[in-house]
């Protein structure tokens, strides 16, 4: 049980690269963009991957009518996310400051996992709606104004994950160190589940 | 005299007819696999880069070109001396003063011998000087931004031609007059220009941190023409040496009354001495005119400034700073080798070269074992200096650079030919053909104390039928030869812009990672720049009208105005908001007479405009920016001298 209180500790206290790198990332080259444009997407905010990308990309999103991306200011998911990120970081170390001492059960483990995971299911929910808003929800005024063979308006919302073309770019969308740490710390935390789970069997 | 020289052509003749014939028999043989072979060795394939740089002089373009090595291909034209209306160089109002002169404003110049800053003898990237051989003038290019910086004028000069060589650690950049001419300057007859005629060789101290150039002395030689120089290095890094002409001192038909003497001279100037003389107070205060001229990159403007005062230096006055070294027919290049061992005269009448052994001029000075002396200026002996003599078998030496293994390549201009030799042994080990009278060739960094010789450059004077005719007037040409092997061996054939005389290079990481993309907007400093779209507006100053103008594609914010008038002065002041790489915006106003302006993302210029009638008058963008590039636009409205409109500006009725 020493081990996997160990292991809840050193998976959950992972959420915390959240603060310092970036969760996901989302690139766009083009045949004039050999360099690519990339926004990374921190968990409070925004940022270019060089210093004037996000002011490029709302340069070239205005053609098409799109909004310029979001400060941290425009959305409460950058207030509300760093919140939860950093709650459920301290909860995670307290349970497994508790299963390492034995106070409870490792249950409590894959409650906190379970917990994890809707809510980060809810995030990327969310994130998905606002891709989808703000590759949709264009000027009417646009300069372009592109429809699909079928008539209806051109979206440009870039794929929640993977790659997808959209007009000359190709949108790359994938997780990064700070999404990364997340998904092996959560990995984690299922791994000290069932080693506490074993350690307890094997113990009774 | 006509018998040798005629004897010596008929030899040489004969030698180059058997040499072209083995040449063409070899390239025959073999020329399908060897051609393609040749052919990869100068492709760069599309998105690929060259491996170096080539900074080549364009001559009486005024400008300075970029090219790649060994691709040959043209990067861009850095508009240096003369007015560049694809920048809007010298047009606009930010650029004019960088071509003042005591003159006043001069639109161009004839620019010669680029030559890369050094440290501790090797190329470090930072900057490319330049001359103006016409209206004597040294410009300083950054190799961050590809663009001149700062402009010096040369006073007491006059045909700025033996410049603009640094020293191993860009201490100095020094600049010698070609032509000699009184000092001051005064009313007097041309035929007493014998001994009353001076020749300044002047040293313009660099500022290391920042390349600032400021004359820290003359040095008032005899009236001779001083052809080039190079400085001395590793063990003669002190010492700069100056090839000389018509010692003769004759003032008219020079190409008969100036090759009388068998011998000119190289002059060696110990320039450490005289520096140290002048630190000490030595040397004499004159009144001079001249011009420096510095743009800053912060607010992307240029100021000019009158300087009234230059230091002289008489040689009299520092014993044992400057000797001659004889040498024969005339010397054109004077180059010293990587070491610094051997100063190399090329008699640009001779068949030979001759090498000069600087441990030997050291002895000979030691041993105070003169010929005489020129105006109180000691003339060594020529044998107690010689290293050597290459016996070339071609004919009008000109210019040699080297290739960091021990060989020497000179360019033969009457034989039309490089000549590959041995430092030490002096023997010929190869020869190839150039297309047509090379002048000068470029080995990159073969001017340093460590050349990349893999690659050497012939510039060629005549070009005839290598290209596509273009009628009588045609660009130069130059060749690419690879010099990695033991024969050197012909690439590529490129035409250059104007007329490259020297041309500077150096590998490609030297200066890649240190280019510039952007300016950035919250470092412009520029007095009528504005940093936001809603900072711009139109003032009015009596008969001045400013108008603060962004762009960000696709428009110009404002892009409607009223309430300028006949006669008035029409400034646009325009500030590219872009941050993004590669997105110039261009302004141009029908009817204006100056050229347009390119201005380069987050960059401020400033494009004047006199209307001159009355109505509404469009503008537009100039660089292709974007989809919408052909709504960029805008109108002026012009309104009587005498009418009361209110100005006004807008965007989008806004």
């Amino acid at each position: 049980m020493k081990n996997a209180g160990i292991l809840m500790i050193l998976g959950s206290a992972m959420l915390v690269g959240l603060f310092f790198f970036p969760m996901w990332n989302i690139r766009l080259g083009a045949p004039q963009y050999p360099e690519p444009l990339g926004i990374d997407i921190h968990v409070n905010g925004l940022r270019g991957e060089s210093e004037f990308d996000i002011q490029n990309i709302d340069g070239l999103n205005h053609y098409i009518g799109m909004k310029t991306l979001p400060k941290p200011e425009d959305m409460w998911e950058f207030s509300v996310f760093p919140k939860v990120v950093a709650a459920m970081a301290l909860i995670g170390i307290v349970i497994g400051i508790l299963g390492m001492f034995q106070k409870i059960s490792p249950i409590w483990f894959i409650v906190w996992f379970v917990l994890m995971s809707i809510l980060g299911a809810l995030g990327i929910y969310d994130f998905n709606l606002w891709l989808v808003s703000y590759g949709s929800d264009l000027d009417p005024n646009a300069i372009l104004k592109l429809v699909n063979p079928d008539g209806t308006p051109m979206q440009y919302n870039p794929p929640l994950i993977g790659h997808k073309k959209l007009l000359n770019f190709d949108a790359f969308s994938y997780p990064r160190t700070g999404g990364i740490l997340m998904g092996v710390g959560m990995l984690l935390t299922l791994v000290a589940y069932f080693l506490g789970r074993k350690s307890q069997v094997t113990t009774k | 005299m006509k018998t040798k020289i005629s004897l010596i052509n008929t030899l040489f003749l004969s030698s180059l007819a058997m040499l072209m014939s083995c040449g063409q028999s070899g390239d025959s043989g073999s020329s399908g696999a060897l051609g393609s072979s040749i052919a990869e060795k100068v492709y760069v394939a599309p998105g690929e880069r060259d491996e170096q740089y080539a900074f080549l002089s364009g001559g009486y373009s005024g400008n300075l070109t970029v090219y790649g090595l060994p691709s040959g291909r043209l990067f861009k034209e850095i508009p240096v001396f003369s007015q560049f209306p694809t920048s809007g160089y010298g047009y606009s109002e930010e650029t004019k003063p960088m071509l003042n002169t005591s003159f006043g404003f001069i639109p161009w110049d004839d620019l010669h011998h680029p030559d890369i800053s050094q440290t501790n003898g090797e190329l470090d990237g930072r900057w490319v000087f330049a001359n103006g051989n016409n209206t004597p003038r040294i410009a300083r290019i950054s190799l961050t931004t590809f663009e001149t910086e700062e402009i010096i004028e040369v006073p007491n000069s006059a045909g700025n031609h033996s410049s603009s060589f640094i020293t191993e650690n860009t201490e100095y950049v020094v600049a010698g007059t070609r032509f000699s001419v009184p000092v001051p300057q005064k009313d007097m007859p041309i035929k007493d220009y014998k001994s009353n005629f001076k020749g300044a060789l002047t040293f313009i101290a660099v500022d290391q941190q920042h390349g600032h150039m400021d004359i820290k002395f003359q040095l008032m030689m005899p009236g001779f023409n001083y052809d080039l120089s190079h400085p001395g290095r590793g063990k003669s890094h002190g010492w700069f040496f100056f090839s000389t002409y018509n010692t003769e001192e004759a003032n008219t038909l020079l190409e008969v009354n100036a090759s009388q003497n068998d011998k000119d001279f190289i002059a060696a100037v110990n320039w450490k001495k005289i520096e140290q003389y002048v630190n000490n107070g030595g040397g004499t205060k004159m009144a001079a005119k001249y011009a420096h001229n510095v743009y800053d990159e912060s607010t992307h403007t240029a100021t000019s400034t009158i300087k009234e005062e230059v230091l002289t230096v008489n040689p009299a006055d520092v014993p044992g700073a400057i000797y001659f070294l004889p040498t024969p027919k005339s010397p054109h290049g004077c180059d010293v080798d990587p070491n610094g061992d051997y100063i190399i005269g090329a008699g640009k009448l001779s068949a030979n070269i001759t090498v000069h052994s600087f441990d030997k001029m050291l002895a000979a000075i030691k041993g105070q074992k003169f010929d005489g002396d020129a105006y109180g200026i000691p003339i060594l002996n020529y044998d107690d200096v010689l290293a050597g003599s290459v016996q070339s078998g071609g004919l009008g030496p000109l210019h040699t650079e080297f290739d960091g293994r021990g060989n020497a390549y000179t360019t033969f201009f009457i034989s039309s030919e490089v000549v590959k030799w041995k430092l030490g042994t002096w023997e010929v080990v190869d020869r190839k053909p150039t297309y047509y009278s090379v002048g000068h060739l470029m080995i990159p960094g073969g001017n340093s104390r460590k050349p990349h010789g893999k690659y050497l450059v012939a510039m060629n004077k005549i070009t005839k039928d290598r290209y596509l005719p273009t009628g009588p007037e045609m660009e130069h040409s130059a060749q690419i030869y690879d010099i990695s092997g033991e024969k050197m061996e012909l690439l590529y054939d490129f035409p250059t812009h104007g007329e490259p005389h020297y041309a500077a290079g150096c590998n490609a990481e030297l200066l890649v990672n240190n280019s510039k993309k952007i300016y950035r907007l919250d470092e412009n400093k520029h007095p009528y720049g504005i940093t936001r779209p809603s900072e711009a507006r139109v003032e009015r100053k009596g008969k001045e009208v400013h108008i603060y103008m962004a762009t960000i594609r696709s428009h110009f914010t404002p892009d409607n105005i009223e309430g300028v008038k006949v006669g008035d002065k029409v400034y646009f002041h325009i500030t590219n908001h872009e941050q993004d790489f590669d997105v110039p915006h261009g302004f141009s106003m029908i009817g204006q007479g100056t050229s347009e302006i390119l201005i380069m993302p987050g960059q401020t210029k400033t494009s004047l405009w006199e209307p001159k009638r009355v109505g509404v008058w469009p503008f537009y963008c100039t660089d292709f920016c974007s989809a919408l590039h052909q709504e960029m636009q805008g109108y002026v409205r012009v309104s009587p001298a005498n009418s009361n409109i209110e100005l006004s500006w807008s965007l989008d009725d806004e």
